[in-house]
């Protein structure tokens, strides 16, 4: 039995009929991060020794019969945006190179209440802006299907890190597509749930208003799993909302029939590469052959999202970011004649090129002048996405879109422009413009081997339907069995 | 062109503290004077990842504040940031309110020399307190103290109505005494508390159209508001007379050495950004909410004076000066439900209570007896038990180191002599020693009699009641 290739569910199951032990568990992976983090340089911080204390302690709790609960002992990874107590929590930003939160974030301290194991906290882009986890301060994560490319990102050291079966499961953080894209270059499940279904409090903000955290995890029914654990109203975070708690797992029912897809059309047109577009035409087919009705429609107002999002974005970012002025925490330049030079060598000097790029960016479209012209103008845009998504969502109950217009590419190839860069968000955006869930999944590899994503999009906090509707998609086509990260490749 | 050619217009800028127990978006203390930083918590010190939640006592007070100034209550408001960089402001943005403030459209009546005037109320919004920067004695940088970072505000916007420093005065001691009477600011001005920047403009007297304004900061007494203002309308005139232009710009009112420095001009003006914040939902009032506050209001100053008019049969202005601070009018009602003698009470708030408040420059919330100890001092002078001069030593006391009336008399010995046994000896006593003014009286001079109930008293250190002694003079005189 090979435990890092095993999902959550299974590794439970194991654990009930006690053919593994939960020291068995994180031995497993502690060894595979030591063995693989070379060659994929997923984590930022890895908690390897403090995991393996962890798991004695639990171990011996659970059998005395002091703790119980399913997910007692099993490990996880975390996106280093999310704040740990006494662990560092990075950003992957020289600006928070050694800072240590002095509290959990909500998401963290529902996992610790399960007695969860935190392997280590994972790499991505500087402050969660970026597609490909190369505007890392730290390092560049690589995908483990071909060492060459790019995992995706920004939670690319999430997805990486379960590609490579370094950790079960992950949480990786959403703007704009920062779960599903990295999940799709990386064969993996990414699920970004509804705006407001999971506490922000503790997420170092990008864009308030977009971020949203979420499960990265190897198939469908952990990814239900993981929504259970870190779901559900927060009164430390305003913008989360109060609702019953339902039970994501009891949804998937492996079955699909009656169910209304619609695909618009202007995520097939110019831009998208010819292998995406087949293999999502054969995941049409194969929702049809399970009794699913496919509709095309057009969606145009998509067309706006990427701009409206990146005023929206920036906006926020460049407010949100304001606070790392080199005073109370965080980096501060060495020398400095007055505050004017303290605020602006600590904040040339502590974040990267892409960070500034964006907070240029947000303070522009936010100046007086500018306002009614890009950022009040956005926000009209937004509404008429949200419009558009309503309009769509009576006649369909879920919509299906490539998760990005491309497989993984190489490292390197787009760090240079920017707006290539940001032209790998054009799936996903808009789903976090209009505030809806949205899971990538895997549906095919192309001729070179590399993973290709299909995102299924849903009406607000109809989560359930669109994990069944992936549930089933993945229980016919069985990716997992078929297809594993070969690791080939790597430059040094 | 003389200095009466000129018109000044002012607009005021109110911040008041408001009293919740707790910040605006955390649940830190608001404690004033603690030690630096120790009221803090990590959403205060802008945190990476805290967020910020409101908190809903703070809409509640600026509600009250709205519905006592007669504004319109929006039902539909939000909070927005105001984005600009000082090491003072944690988050890097204050959470304030741009475009949909609480309240909107209000007014307040102020009693001017010249009779009644309204001055309008723009808004009402609420925000955050920034904390404070100290100077560090020992290592000669600036010092970070965030203790006062998100206490409460609501920032209270006139109209530029105000046309005299006796406007502007009598304006802010009525919303001062507003805001103490709904009880949502104790507007201590000393602890800043209760602040007002002031926009000054000139314009010739008849002209239509408003001057340019320079707005002024960092005045924190009436004195140095009137100050303040009287300087700058002469330096506009001034700058007008000499051909120069007014520029728009916001200045720092120094105490030391009355004058006004700029702070920034308008080339340099800061571009705040303001947009929605993110963080924060809505804020959406109901009816029911809206109604329910209006009927915790309790009464105003206004109808609190029409009270003391037709009740006490109080003068105008005496019941304007009563009715000016919360403090003074619940010393006043509360001492009258003791010794019930509102006239009593009246004259002691109005001379003696003033006067030393006056004198010590003290705020009525500072006065340290409460309304039964005085109560209490009317009722022994109304007893005869000690005479009004001892009263006032009586009210020395009270504020040195305030206990029962009662009490203090006993200790000082200051019991009045109304045994009739022992006036008549120091009458005969006083008597004795002073035959020339017998002499003076027999022969008409009416003078002589409160010379002599002078002396006695000053004999027995004012102890002894007049009206015996008074009669019992006449009696031996007329012998
Ligand atoms: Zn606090």
């Amino acid at each position: 039995m090979n435990i890092t290739e095993l999902t959550v569910h299974e590794l439970q199951e194991k654990l009930k009929n006690k053919e593994l032990k939960i020291t068995d568990i994180v031995k497993a992976y502690t060894d595979r991060i030591n063995e693989k983090e070379k060659d994929v340089q997923a984590f930022v911080t890895t908690l390897t020794d403090e995991a393996t204390n962890q798991a004695k302690e639990i171990e011996e709790k659970v059998n005395s019969g002091e703790i119980s609960g399913e997910f007692a002992g099993i490990p996880i990874g975390i996106k280093d945006n999310m704040c740990t107590k006494g662990v560092k929590t990075t950003c992957s930003s020289r600006m928070l190179e050694n800072f240590v939160a002095p509290y959990d974030a909500t998401v963290i301290e529902n996992l610790n209440n399960e007695n969860i194991i935190d392997l280590g906290k994972l790499n991505m882009d500087e402050f969660a802006m970026g597609g490909s986890t190369e505007y890392s301060y730290f390092k560049k994560t690589r995908n483990p299907w071909n060492l060459n490319k790019v995992p995706g990102g920004s939670s690319g050291g999430s997805a990486a890190a379960v590609a490579a079966g370094m950790v079960p499961w992950a949480l990786g953080s959403d703007t704009g597509g920062s779960i599903r894209q990295p999940a799709s270059f990386c064969g993996v499940v990414g699920l970004k749930p509804t705006y407001g279904l999971i506490s922000r409090y503790g997420l170092v903000a990008f864009a308030s208003s977009l971020d949203q955290i979420g499960p990265i995890t190897k198939d469908v029914y952990d990814s239900a799993m993981l929504l259970n654990l870190i779901a559900g109203h927060d009164e430390k975070d305003t913008t989360s909302i109060d609702r019953e708690k339902v039970d994501y797992t009891k949804c998937l029912k492996n079955d699909v029939k009656g169910l209304k897809i619609g695909v618009p059309k202007e995520f097939f047109g110019e831009g998208i590469n010819k292998e995406v577009k087949e293999a999502l035409e054969q995941a049409m087919e194969t929702y049809k052959e399970l009794g699913a009705e496919i509709e095309e429609f057009s969606l145009d107002i998509a067309e706006y999202s990427l701009a409206t999002y990146y005023i929206i974005a920036c906006a926020e970012a460049s407010s949100n970011l304001g606070r790392f002025d080199g005073i109370r925490y965080g980096y501060r330049a060495k020398e400095y004649k007055n505050l004017r030079e303290l605020y602006k060598k600590s904040r040339s000097e502590g974040f990267g090129a892409e960070v500034k790029r964006r907070i240029i960016l947000g303070t522009y479209v936010l100046s007086s002048g500018y306002y009614d012209a890009y950022y009040k103008k956005a926000q009209q845009v937004r509404t008429l996405v949200m419009e558009q998504f309503e309009e769509a969502f009576e006649k369909y109950d879920v919509i299906l879109t490539p998760t990005s217009p491309t497989v993984a590419f190489d490292i390197g190839s787009k760090t240079n422009n920017p707006l290539e860069m940001y032209l790998t968000d054009i799936c996903t955006v808009s789903v976090n413009i209009a505030g809806l869930p949205g899971i990538s999944i895997p549906c095919g590899v192309d001729s070179q081997g590399m993973p290709i994503g299909m995102q299924l999009i849903g009406n607000k906090f109809c989560e359930e339907t669109i994990l069944n509707a992936a549930y089933t998609f993945e229980q016919k086509i069985k990716f997992r069995e078929n297809h594993k990260p070969t690791f080939e490749g790597g430059i040094n | 062109m003389l200095r009466e050619d000129y018109e000044a217009v002012m607009g005021l800028e109110v911040h008041a503290e408001l009293s919740t127990k707790t910040t605006i978006f955390c649940a830190c203390p608001t404690n004033f004077g603690a030690s630096p930083n120790t009221q803090t918590c990590p959403i205060c010190m802008a945190m990476p990842g805290t967020l910020p939640v409101l908190n809903e006592k703070v809409v509640e007070y600026a509600v009250k504040a709205g519905l006592a100034t007669g504004c319109d209550i929006s039902r539909d408001s939000k909070n927005d940031r105001k984005n600009y960089f000082y090491p003072d402001l944690p988050k890097s943005y204050q959470i304030s309110q741009y475009d949909k403030p609480l309240c909107e459209h209000g007014k307040i009546e102020i009693e001017t020399s010249e009779g009644k005037k309204t001055i309008g109320i723009t808004r009402i919004h609420i925000e955050e307190d920034a904390g404070k920067l100290n100077h560090d004695e020992f290592g000669g940088g600036s010092l970070v103290d965030l203790n006062r970072a998100g206490v409460p505000l609501i920032e209270i916007v006139s109209e530029p109505d105000l046309r005299s420093t006796e406007e502007v005065e009598l304006y802010l001691k009525k919303l001062k005494s507003v805001l103490e009477y709904i009880e949502v600011s104790d507007c201590k001005m000393q602890e800043g508390s209760f602040r007002a920047d002031v926009n000054v403009s000139v314009r010739k007297k008849g002209d239509s159209k408003l001057g340019t304004r320079t707005e002024m900061k960092n005045m924190n007494s009436f004195r140095s508001i009137t100050r303040a203002i009287e300087y700058e309308i002469d330096r506009q005139i001034d700058v007008i007379e000499n051909g120069g232009k007014i520029e728009q710009e916001t200045l720092r009112w120094d105490e030391v050495s009355g004058k006004t420095f700029s702070m920034r001009d308008k080339e340099d003006a800061q571009d705040y950004r303001y947009f929605p914040d993110p963080d924060l939902v809505a804020i959406k009032l109901s009816e029911e909410y809206i109604e329910n506050i209006k009927k915790t209001l309790p009464e105003l100053p206004e109808s609190r004076k029409q009270r003391y008019l037709e009740e006490y049969k109080l003068s105008e202005k005496d019941a304007n000066i009563i009715t000016s601070s919360k403090y003074l009018s619940d010393l006043f009602e509360g001492a009258i439900e003791v010794c019930n003698n509102p006239k009593a009470v009246n004259n002691w708030i109005i001379s003696d209570i003033s006067r030393i408040l006056n004198e010590t420059e003290t705020e009525p919330i500072e006065i340290p007896f409460d309304s039964n100890q005085l109560g209490k001092l009317v009722i022994l002078i109304d007893k005869g038990t000690i005479s009004s001069s001892i009263g006032k030593k009586v009210l020395e006391e009270l504020f040195e180191n305030p206990r029962d009336p009662e009490e203090i008399i006993k200790e000082k010995g200051w019991i009045q002599i109304s045994d009739e046994g022992e006036i008549k000896e120091i009458v005969l006593k006083i008597l004795e020693e002073n035959p020339q003014s017998i002499a003076d009286y027999k022969a008409g001079k009416d003078r002589a009699l409160g010379f002599l109930v002078g002396q006695a008293m000053k004999q027995t250190k004012g102890k002894a009641n007049p009206q015996m002694l008074n009669k019992m003079f006449l009696e031996e005189l007329k012998k």
